[in-house]
């Protein structure tokens, strides 16, 4: 395509689930009133102490680990200086120079696409620290306005290594990062409430060359799927100023969601000086080794686990394993759905399907329908056992997901019991048979299509009740002996 | 003595988003310099066989449960804020 090699690297942040913030004890929970949940150690006021949340140390711990990273035993916290109304102290605590995790990696699978070959690539993350979040700016025509209430929220910031090559090997890794921290369950990954967050460094370089190119920022990205846009448009901006014997600054870019481009938000001068230093009011952390043990096995199965289980065990395919395990909500509910006794591949089958569109199309959570694993077993049972078709199902799946209940009792109050009576469905192929003769002749000139339209037909004729093998079986026997 | 330059002057109160005159920039040149001459007189010490520390006690892992209290009372926070709307802080304007 061009002659330029693409070098991403991402930055993630991803907020923890605590009860508590990191350095004090207000409350840390999304969509409160604003400015309820602050306290003076959050807002920086003179004299106060921060005191570190253990289980803070707990959760990035876990993080770190469940990305194949070491941890840093001997670490701490440091002070970064800067001066901006979302953070009334003029200082965050972060970690510098002893992240709690380093040299960690994921693995991501990238699908065939357009006769290109899929493949797997691991994907180096350079560090995982500490540190709290700021306050919330809004901005109004002519002044912003602050809600403190994520100030000292506690976060992780995850850094890749430069080894991402594509957009879609990005976004691929956004999905991995997310679904691998959401089973850990030390934050809940929402981006639309920015419990998780994404910066993205891109810049070029001819093939062949080892220098890196100038790197551009790009922040304020909303989505995955705005990620991998954003990037796929400034990897097209950049060949075309390199190819054209420009340069490219190193810049900070915002995406524009509505245009599609990138906007320049400002030229970085230099390096930030954020003046670090190791936090005064904070003692070292020692981690001893039973401690990281001890978080080691508190880690549940990660999807990768996951997905192998679902191969050996339940006989899925690969793709259908990856694509159950990389939503946990979904993939719990499919253990919990195969638990209730529903067969493994027909279940897979409805989530990733027929449940997947309907909440899609509704833009619905499983957990905001009236389905549960035990009625969508009931339902797949009764597939299973041949009581109704598959085709009946869809109708009885509408029912559950709006209103719940059996499926059996559903089933048999509306009468979709499926037609398995082979001489019923004789009466129905006959007199489809009968009532068209043109069609008949149709096949028999060699247009297969007219089977099609009889079994459509019959199908009406029997409200979708009539068993489809079974039917299709007695329509060739019927219409050959005309 | 080592005393800083304006441009260094400058650089910090543009860090601190503090506007300073030429004079002033003079004048705290001067003052800065003194206080950091005064961090120097540390130099004199020889730290040939100390382990660098990032804190004077010899203490580690001070950490609190994770036990939420209540927030602070907004009104109170408030007392302290010049300008509010909404039950948020009014600042100026900061994206150019």
């Amino acid at each position: 395509m061009t002659n330029f090699e693409t070098i991403i690297g991402l930055e993630v942040h991803v907020e923890l689930k605590t009860q508590s913030k990191i350095f004090s004890s207000s409350p840390n929970h999304f969509g409160a009133e604003p400015n309820s949940n602050t306290s003076v150690i959050d807002l920086g006021y003179p004299g106060v102490l921060p005191v570190l949340n253990k289980q803070v140390v707990d959760y990035a711990m876990r993080a770190a680990l469940a990305l194949n990273m070491e941890i840093e035993q001997e670490t701490k916290f440091d002070r970064k200086n800067y001066f901006y109304p979302d953070n009334p102290k003029a200082y965050q605590i972060s970690q510098f120079d002893k992240p709690i995790g380093k040299n960690g990696w994921i693995e991501i699978e990238i699908p065939e696409k357009d006769g290109k070959p899929g493949y797997k690539k691991k994907i180096g993350i350079t560090r995982l620290h500490m540190e709290e979040d700021a306050g919330k700016l809004s901005h109004a025509n002519g002044y912003s306005l602050v809600d403190f209430n994520r100030q000292g929220t506690p976060l992780v910031e995850i850094v890749s290594e430069p080894d991402i090559r594509t957009p879609d090997e990005a976004y691929a890794y956004l999905e991995k990062l997310k679904s691998i921290i959401q089973y850990t369950g030390v934050s809940d990954v929402r981006m639309e409430e920015g419990s998780l967050r994404c910066d993205a460094n891109i810049s070029l370089r001819p093939y062949g060359q080892e220098k890196f190119g100038t790197k551009a920022e790009l922040k304020n990205l909303n989505s995955f799927n705005f990620v991998r846009k954003g990037l796929e448009y400034e990897e097209i901006r950049q060949a075309e100023v390199l190819s054209s014997g420009g340069i490219i600054e190193q810049e900070t870019l915002r995406f524009d969601e509505k245009t599609g481009k990138t906007i320049l938000m400002r030229v970085k001068e230099g390096t930030d000086d954020y003046r670090y230093f190791p936090e005064p009011d904070l003692v070292r952390l020692s981690i001893s080794d039973e401690w990281v043990e001890r978080v080691r096995a508190e880690i549940p199965e990660l999807p990768d686990q996951r997905k192998e289980r679902y191969i050996s065990e339940l006989g899925l395919t690969a793709y259908d394993a990856n694509v159950l395990v990389i939503n946990k909500e979904i993939s719990d509910f499919f253990d919990a759905t195969v638990q209730h006794g529903a067969d493994a591949k027909l279940a897979s089958n409805w989530l990733m399907g027929d449940i997947s569109a309907y909440l899609n199309a509704e833009q619905k959570e499983l957990k905001d329908t009236a389905l549960t694993a035990e009625n969508l077993a009931g339902m797949i049972k009764l597939i299973s056992d041949g009581t109704i078709s598959s085709k009946i199902a869809k109708k009885v799946f509408t029912e559950l997901v709006e209103n719940g209940g059996d499926a059996a009792k559903i089933v048999k109050e509306k009468g979709l019991v499926q037609i398995s009576d082979p001489e019923v469905i004789r009466g129905f192929v006959t007199a489809a048979l009968d009532a068209d003769p043109q069609s008949v002749e149709d096949y028999k000139g060699g247009k297969e299509r007219a089977l099609k339209a009889f079994l459509g037909k019959i199908m009406k004729e029997s409200k979708g009740q009539a068993n489809p093998q079974l039917t299709n079986q007695i329509l060739l026997e019927e219409i050959n002996k005309r | 003595m080592a005393k800083l330059s304006t441009e260094e002057v400058k650089h910090v109160a543009h860090l601190a988003r503090l506007a300073i005159t030429d004079a002033e920039a003079e004048k705290f040149a001067e003052q800065l310099g003194k206080i950091t001459d005064f961090a120097e007189q540390l130099n004199e010490l020889d730290t040939t066989n100390v382990e660098p520390t990032s804190h004077v006690f010899p203490i580690v892992n001070v950490m609190r449960e994770d036990v939420a209290g209540e927030g602070l009372d907004r009104e109170k926070m408030m007392l302290n804020v010049k300008e509010q709307e909404a039950g948020q802080v009014k600042v100026p304007s900061i994206l150019e």
